[in-house]
């Protein structure tokens, strides 16, 4: 059974830290849901955030041991192992013209969503939430004529005053 | 003030590199007016790859730092090779490759290749200079990261206009790396459960690894098995981590290992892995692997414990940390363990002397075990043994006898034919007092035959063992077990002289096609000072055996051979 983990890591921000970082997952054949990287509170810090699926303990122990041998990676913690809280953004594009825009408007409230553009051809739904949440509102809205999606890849914290620096 | 490339010689010396392997090239134009100007000792070669194996060879040899020079695009492509094979076996290099100038990158320029892309999943680590300020920060770090923890390669690819750049030169004392101590200490804890382990076994093993090799504690490991008293056999790269000759030493193990060894491996209730990564070549089918034993891995890389075998117990640290503790507390125990696994050790050597390695003579042919044999025979304690990749390679495991640490030089993990001839080069010019020997095939000496020249040129004294049987030895042995005796391309039966082409490069050629020319004619060209090429023909259809078949266990051997 596959099972998702989300990793905070923590890298020096400096070129080519990307590159390394999606080399070792390229060459260890590890599977990745989704990444997404940012800077942080240290000017000289990026936080990589990766959601890697893994079938086992064993798989687990190698994408952190092996992603820790990498010389620019500061620190390592799953943060699905400890308290936290987990977010996705997406944005969604659907068509929609006037006999169908109350109902998406409906669906919005539903997911307590938020339609950011309007045209007289389409909404753009914006949905900020945990995964299962944002595939919820997808599934729904595939009722409809979906023109194109984007996510951004799931980011978290963990609960309570302790960053993951000092854990 | 300086230039970039005076800088980077600058940081050479700080750093005691007491010679560079290379060869130049646009982009390093300036790094070698340097080289020039400062009288930089430095190895031209005849090709990249040959000046990649050469460091890598001098790093095996002397434990130093390997360092070497090329230019951007196809000269620092043709190290790829080299700094894989390094990677694989945790060598540690420093290579310094051109880049086109600062305003090329990007252009597809003249003799532009991505090479910090190219060279990332195989190097410790690697940067790309486009700030001369930035030089001796990375080459300060490039040297600790290649030297400390898990030794391997790291790639210093530089902007062509670097090189030229004005700096006001300091060479930092320290490294400030927030993610990299190359520090590793251990735990009490976990050897005091591996001294746990062994008091409670009773057919205990030493499985000796490359690890022990490059973090210099054989001494320990000897101490060790000494103090118990138990079997201990080896991989491919832990060949010398004990002296051949020391006493309940059964070869090494795997796929082309010895029988005891394998069987030792299958039998023991307590396996001692140390500095080792489980290689698919050591461990046969994986999930009948030492499938009695209690494992301990003694490991400084946390990622390899349970990677490819899983570890009942774990010593993590530095080699040169846990091993003396180990020792000690096992002293600590006052147990008699040598009384203790007596019995077992004899029943593991009576294994080895029923079946050690072994060839059947035919009639005046040379058989490859019989001149390895001889060659050791011939040699002293301090010779260096290297090989290239197939067959003759593991005739050389099994025939040639290792005394000490950093004596035999072969390229393990990938098993990269064409590493030998530079291989031994370098090895030969780090340690000018030991002798050298080079054992190859007439497949491998043909992939990087062009450093006969750098070796005639610098009379580098080298004796190269051509094991002649006129195919690609390990692939038609496999073509004759598994394909059908299809010798698909692997035959070599062409025109090549190579006595000649060792005279054509300026160096002394021989061959030799009967066995009793082990007796009468090699003594002499092996007492002979100065490089040379012995080229001894032997029979096509040998087999390395013993064998383990792809997917058997290692007790399932296929074996061979017979007094």
């Amino acid at each position: 059974m596959m099972k998702k983990y989300l990793l905070a890591v923590l890298v020096d921000n400096k070129p080519g830290v990307l590159t390394h970082v999606s080399g070792l997952i390229s060459r260890r054949a590890f599977n990745i849901e989704s990444i997404s990287a940012g800077y942080t509170e240290e000017e000289s810090v990026t936080r990589i955030n990766i959601v890697v699926s893994v079938e086992s303990k064993n798989e687990l122990d190698q994408v952190v041991t092996q992603l820790g041998k990498l010389i620019d990676v500061i620190k390592i913690v799953n943060l699905s192992e400890v308290d936290s809280i987990e977010r996705e953004l997406v944005m969604i594009k659907v068509r929609a013209d006037k006999s169908n825009r109350a109902e998406l408007i409906d669906i919005v409230n539903i997911f307590r969503a938020s339609i950011v553009d309007v045209s007289p051809e389409n909404v753009v739904i914006e949905l900020t939430g945990q995964q299962s949440k944002i595939d919820g509102i997808i599934e729904v809205l595939s009722e409809y004529e979906i023109i194109e999606i984007a996510r951004t890849g799931a980011i978290a914290l963990s609960r309570g005053p302790v960053p993951v620096k000092q854990m | 003030m300086m230039n970039g490339a005076q800088a980077v010689l600058e940081s050479l010396k700080k750093e005691g590199v007491d010679v560079v392997f290379g060869y130049p090239g646009g982009a390093v134009l300036t790094l070698y007016d340097a080289v020039y100007k400062l009288k930089f000792p430095h190895i031209l070669t005849r090709h990249e790859q040959g000046a990649i194996h050469a460091a890598d060879g001098y790093a095996r040899a002397t434990g130093k730092v390997g360092v070497v020079f090329a230019t951007s695009g196809p000269g620092a492509t043709n190290l790829i090779t080299g700094i894989a094979t390094a990677c694989t076996d945790s060598v540690p290099l420093v290579c310094i490759t051109g880049q086109v100038a600062n305003p090329y990158i990007g252009k597809d320029s003249f003799q532009e290749a991505d090479i910090f892309g190219i060279t990332t999943p195989i190097t410790k680590h690697n940067y790309l200079v486009k700030d001369v300020k930035e030089l001796p920060r990375v080459l300060k770090e490039a040297f600790f990261i290649a030297r400390t923890g898990r030794k391997g390669p790291v790639v210093i690819d530089v902007a062509k206009d670097v090189f030229d750049a004005k700096i006001d030169y300091k060479y930092p004392e320290k490294v400030n790396l927030r993610g990299y101590s190359g520090v590793y200490d251990g735990n009490e804890e976990e050897i005091a459960a591996a001294v746990e382990a062994v008091r409670k076994a009773e057919r205990p093993l030493i499985f000796a690894g490359g690890g022990i090799i490059s973090s210099d504690t054989a001494a320990e490991v000897q101490k060790l098995a000494k103090k118990l008293g138990v079997p201990v056999t080896s991989t491919l790269l832990g060949l010398g981590a004990v002296p051949a000759d020391t006493e309940g030493f059964l070869g090494f193990a795997g796929m082309h290992g010895s029988y005891a060894a394998n069987m030792a491996i299958q039998k023991c209730d307590l396996l001692l892995c140390i500095g080792m990564r489980f290689s698919d070549r050591v461990t046969g089918r994986v999930d009948g692997f030492a499938p009695k034993a209690k494992i301990v891995h003694f490991e400084l890389d946390r990622a390899e414990i349970n990677k490819n075998v899983a570890a009942d117990l774990q010593v993590l640290g530095d080699l040169r940390w846990t091993l003396p503790r180990f020792n000690k507390k096992l002293t600590a125990t006052k147990e008699k363990f040598a009384e203790k696994f007596k019995g077992w050790k004899n029943e593991v050597l009576k294994m080895h002397k029923e079946h050690p390695f072994s060839f059947v003579e035919q009639g005046d042919a040379i058989k490859p075990g019989a001149l390895i044999r001889k060659i050791s025979e011939l040699a002293d304690k301090d010779t260096i043994a290297v090989t290239d990749v197939g067959q003759h390679q593991m005739w050389a495991a099994q025939f040639f006898d290792v005394f000490k640490p950093r004596h035999f030089l072969t390229s393990g993990g990938q098993g990269t034919m064409g590493y030998g001839l530079p291989a031994a080069m370098g090895a030969k010019i780090g340690a000018p007092d030991s002798r050298v020997v080079l054992f190859t095939g007439d497949g491998s000496i043909m992939m990087n035959c062009q450093e006969f020249a750098t070796i005639a040129d610098n009379n580098i004294d080298v004796k190269v063992v051509i094991v002649h049987n006129c195919i690609l030895g390990m692939v038609g042995q496999w073509q004759r077990l598994f394909y059908n005796h299809h010798y698909s391309q692997s035959e070599l039966k062409g025109k090549t002289d190579f006595v000649k082409l060792a005279e054509a490069m300026g160096l002394k050629g021989y061959r030799l096609t009967k066995k009793e020319e082990l007796e009468t004619v090699l003594p002499k060209i092996m007492a002979e000072k100065g490089p040379a090429l012995i080229d001894v023909l032997i029979p096509e259809e040998e087999d390395v055996l013993p064998m383990v078949p792809g997917g058997k266990r290692l007790d399932q051997m296929v074996l061979g051979g017979s007094k």
